[in-house]
């Protein structure tokens, strides 16, 4: 529901406004080398403006930190009402390698809703193009969880007493599932 | 200025050309050395538990369910691409893929779930330690001086002597 309100709404352009709240500026960069000729993100009418009372969405960067986790809600408050918010590196995402520090309080998410996450540590120009198109809905999103077993459950639990011997080898009669 | 400067000009813009990447559409290789989502193999690891030891962002979770079943969880959220933990992986379990274009609405989305075995030793459960180094240097044969019994080893030997040395296992010779 989401991507088709994104389709309707954000189809033509997305007005981006640009806010870090306490990151190491390697992000910022890496959204400016998007803004550039050879990345030309203008061609999907992205534009980046001042004020957040011109953006539909609002890209975060940085950890949501003590110092400046007002100033990014009311940021994001004044944004008029089809807003989107994107995560951008892994501060924004979840916290950073600084996540348990005094003056982080985690993840952008909790001061505002995010509804588009682009990891990285920075992520690539590409990666935030990718990004992009993935909110715009020009391409499918490529990641989905992953589960591995080494072993299905239940286990079979080792009985010494029901060990029996046949022939030259040692077989184990019955086994107990836990 | 004169008007062969502005021909000069105006040659080298037209032979610029387009540098737009036509990114989206078409897919854009990475450099040799980029270090993207690590990636874990399932049927290598063996539960040591290293790379969440390692890990500078903590985003590694390691959980015992019970003695045999082990979980290892990368949340993946901020995770900083750093490859510490594939450095660290002595089975080289963790491969840092070329993998990018993570970017998705739903953060657990990059999550990677292992749960591993852990075979224990069958007859008491419990696991058994390595012998140390020096127990398996003394099994191949290397002798060292005893302080306290006032032994001492005044020459090496090529051969074993069937006399014992300090306190030393039986070895048929």
């Amino acid at each position: 529901m989401l991507k088709t309100l994104c389709q309707k709404m954000f189809g033509r352009s997305l007005w981006v406004y640009h806010a870090n709240s306490g990151g190491c500026n390697g992000c910022d960069i890496e959204v400016l080398n998007v803004l550039t000729p050879y990345y030309d993100v203008e061609r999907f009418g992205i534009k980046l403006v001042g004020s957040p009372r011109h953006a539909d969405v609002m890209l975060c960067q940085g950890p949501a930190m003590r110092a400046t986790a007002k100033a990014l809600r009311r940021a994001y408050e004044a944004m008029p009402a089809p807003k989107l918010v994107f995560a951008i590196g892994s501060c924004a995402c979840g916290g950073g390698i600084w996540f348990d520090s005094y003056s982080v309080l985690g993840p952008v998410e909790k001061i505002v809703p995010v509804n588009f996450y682009i990891p990285g540590c920075p992520p690539r120009p590409e990666a935030i193009i990718y990004g992009v198109a993935v909110a715009v809905g020009l391409v499918d999103k490529k990641t989905a969880p992953v589960q591995f077993k080494q072993l299905e459950m239940p286990i079979p639990r080792y009985h010494p007493s029901d060990l029996r011997g046949s022939g030259e080898m040692v077989v184990y009669e019955k086994a107990e599932k836990v | 200025m004169s008007v062969l400067s502005k021909l000069k000009e105006a040659v080298i813009c037209l032979r610029a050309g387009r540098v737009t990447l036509p990114y989206p559409a078409t897919a854009r290789p990475v450099p040799e050395k980029f270090r993207g989502r690590p990636i874990f193999d399932a049927a290598k690891c063996i539960g040591c538990a290293g790379c969440a030891s390692n890990c500078p962002s903590r985003e590694i979770l390691v959980v015992d369910l019970c003695q045999e079943i082990r979980i290892l969880q990368y949340l993946g959220r901020r995770c900083t691409y750093c490859g510490r933990c594939a450095d660290v992986c002595p089975e080289k379990a963790i491969t840092m893929s070329h993998e990018f274009e993570t970017a998705t609405n739903c953060i657990g989305d990059i999550r990677q779930r292992l749960d591993l075995f852990m075979s224990t030793c069958q007859r008491c459960g419990r696991c058994f330690k390595e012998p140390s180094h020096l127990e398996q240097l003394k099994q191949k044969g290397y002798r060292f001086d005893d302080v306290q019994n006032e032994r001492w080893v005044l020459r090496s030997q090529a051969y074993l002597t069937s006399e014992a040395a300090v306190d030393d296992m039986k070895i048929e010779i």
